[in-house]
């Protein structure tokens, strides 16, 4: 079956998107990625030291798609301008937008965030931004021209799993781009629940760059999205939650 | 209302009745608890809480890890000049001090840094006395366009300014701000300040504030550990940091942790302040707050700090020298504390890999918009 993520102009075959921080040392990144078949990678823009003689870009090998995020941006205008340099780089149009005016839950700013897409978007970037989850700012970065939205999980770094489930289901039933759950997502499980109810990918970065083992759970994190992703091609079945009545409310309708 | 107005109640609290009031099942409670608060941050500083270290370690390097991974932020301090007007008895450059007085000039501040920079730092701490005479705003300006060319982020340990004054070394290119209270004890801080424009406690501790309100991306605060109770004075810069993260929340708020070191005049700690105290202190307030950074200075001796790495700390100074034009010319007597681990920037590097950690040299570029 061919079941491929297309955001601009690229199919991805892994749902699977990974980060490039945090990891004790980053020359494991590509044993990471081969292990999770991620295709996908955030680095942050600000922290690549562009003239040492390696830097994290050395370690991500050269067929993996790059996606530079803005951290360290407080407003759209930064955002803004961290894209632009991310381009002129050579990082690729790809860009994940964070715009976080907040440091004790590095929470975003969903309004500073619509303004870069539409800039950015317009200038051929393709947006991915990250939001707090919410339908109508989903849908106003649908009309800024983003490739995708990137709700989050649960706070990033947190590690508490998929808290955000009940308003992501429905950013993923009312808006027609691909919805991709980052951040938060503590373990294997959390990423397939996230997967099964029809989010197009998961980004995770420090449940892998923390494991003891990163490759491990690179590869677990990578069947894990594939196996909900599965689940939810196939169709699960819908969930009653009481058994069959012996006395049926529509009943007398047969009398 | 700014922190001077926060903390004017809190200067004659009882602190010796709080801490017999906790208790164990307090401490357990608490360790409990996804977010803490000041009252739970002071019980965690209490003489009980000690029972609990090993837990609150566990605790803090969870904590640690994931919200900055496994990784030590580098970078070292540029000593520009020792011309000092205060007189902090605890200080080598205080202005009795019979030290020899240097200033940078400007073709020594570009010496200074290419050889900091040749050892792969990106980040550096530029610091000064107070002598706006000696080493005028415009000195130091003069000085972040120079290391501006070496270093991604530049941070300031200099007199306290005003509000304008930040502002004008931030669109300069410093983006950071360091300066410590020394003690949030008033009445020990006057008799510690006997004399010199640090002598205004109240100017002092409002200068942090001063900082955010100028744009700077992080400021980082402390108190000299051993001038009074450590508690108290953990206590205080924790809320302190607190203040500031709830008032500015885009500005990255660190503390750090400097005990008191020997110095020429020898002054001795007016409270001892152990290895377990310091220690307790990291993971409280870690604990308290996690997403903020912690440095450990080469104050620390080489074995503490490598014990020390995975439990709270963020970022550590290496290659350190506290002599002005140390990193250039050989070290001689007019420092301003003894510095305890020596090591290179490149055996820290290896010593922070050794545990597993990333040593990294940049994490932060100031963009010019």
């Amino acid at each position: 079956m061919n079941d491929f993520l297309e955001i601009g102009n690229i199919k991805l075959k892994s749902r699977l998107f990974t980060g490039s921080g945090k990891y004790s040392d980053d020359s494991i990144i590509p044993d990471v990625l081969e292990s999770s078949g991620s295709q996908v990678i955030t680095v942050a823009l600000r922290r690549v030291d562009f003239n040492a003689n390696e830097n994290v870009m050395t370690h991500i090998p050269k067929d993996t798609v790059l996606l530079p995020n803005t951290s360290g941006a407080r407003n759209s205008e930064e955002a803004i301008r961290i894209a632009r340099l991310a381009r002129s780089a050579g990082c690729g149009d790809w860009i994940k937008i964070e715009v976080i005016p907040d440091n004790r839950y590095l929470m975003p700013d969903g309004y500073e965030t619509v303004k870069a897409t539409e800039v950015l978007a317009n200038e051929g970037f393709i947006v991915l931004p990250y939001i707090n989850p919410d339908l109508i700012i989903g849908k106003q970065l649908h009309s800024a021209g983003a490739a995708a939205v990137m709700p989050l999980g649960s706070p990033i770094g947190s590690n508490r799993g998929f808290r955000t489930e009940e308003i992501v289901r429905i950013m993923i039933e009312e808006i027609d781009l691909p919805i991709i759950v980052d951040a938060g997502i503590g373990k294997p499980s959390d990423a397939t629940k996230a997967m099964e109810m029809g989010a197009a990918a998961c980004l995770v970065n420090t449940a892998i760059a923390v494991a003891d083992n990163p490759v491990l759970m690179g590869r677990a994190f990578g069947n894990a999205v594939k196996s909900g992703r599965d689940g939810f091609l196939a169709g699960i079945g819908a969930q009653n939650t009481n058994a069959s009545a012996s006395s049926p409310l529509t009943g007398f309708l047969d009398e | 209302m700014n922190f001077y107005s926060k903390i004017l109640n809190l200067q004659n609290f009882d602190f010796n009745t709080f801490f017999k009031n906790v208790t164990k099942s307090q401490i357990f409670k608490i360790l409990e608890k996804n977010r803490i608060d000041e009252n739970d941050f002071l019980a965690l500083l209490s003489p009980v809480a000690e029972d609990y270290l090993e837990d609150m370690a566990q605790k803090s390097k969870i904590l640690t890890q994931n919200n900055f991974g496994k990784t030590i932020s580098l970078y070292t301090p540029l000593y520009l000049s020792n011309y000092c007007k205060n007189r902090c008895v605890y200080c080598g450059f205080n202005t009795e001090s019979k030290q020899l007085r240097k200033q940078l000039s400007f073709d020594d501040v570009y010496k200074e840094a290419s050889i900091i920079s040749s050892t792969g730092l990106k980040h550096i701490l530029i610091l000064t006395g107070d002598s706006r005479e000696k080493s005028s705003v415009q000195y130091i300006k003069k000085c972040i366009e120079i290391l501006k060319e070496f270093f991604d982020s530049i941070a300031i340990e200099i007199y306290a300014l005003e509000t304008d004054e930040y502002k004008e070394l931030n669109d300069a290119g410093a983006d950071s701000l360091t300066i410590y209270q020394e003690t949030y004890n008033e009445s020990l801080y006057k008799d510690l300040h006997l004399k010199g424009p640090k002598r205004d406690y109240e100017y002092r501790i409002n200068a942090p504030e001063r900082g955010a309100v100028a744009g700077m991306h992080s400021i980082n605060i402390a108190a000299l550990l051993g001038l009074d109770d450590f508690r108290r004075d953990a206590f205080f810069t924790g809320i302190h940091a607190d203040y500031l993260q709830q008032k500015y929340p885009a500005v990255e708020i660190g503390i750090s942790m400097p005990r008191i070191r020997p110095v020429d005049g020898g002054f001795k700690p007016l409270h001892n302040v152990s290895d377990r105290n310091l220690l307790q202190f990291i993971t409280a307030f870690r604990i308290f707050m996690p997403r903020c950074g912690i440095t450990i200075s080469t104050r620390e001796n080489e074995k503490l700090r490598d014990n020390l790495l995975p439990l709270g700390v963020t970022k550590m100074s290496a290659g350190s020298t506290t002599t002005v034009g140390g990193h250039s010319d050989s070290e001689d007597e007019s420092k301003q504390f003894e510095i305890s681990d020596k090591r290179s920037v490149s055996d820290m590097m290896s010593a922070i890999k050794s545990f597993g950690y990333q040593p990294v040299f940049k994490d932060w570029e100031q963009l010019n918009l």
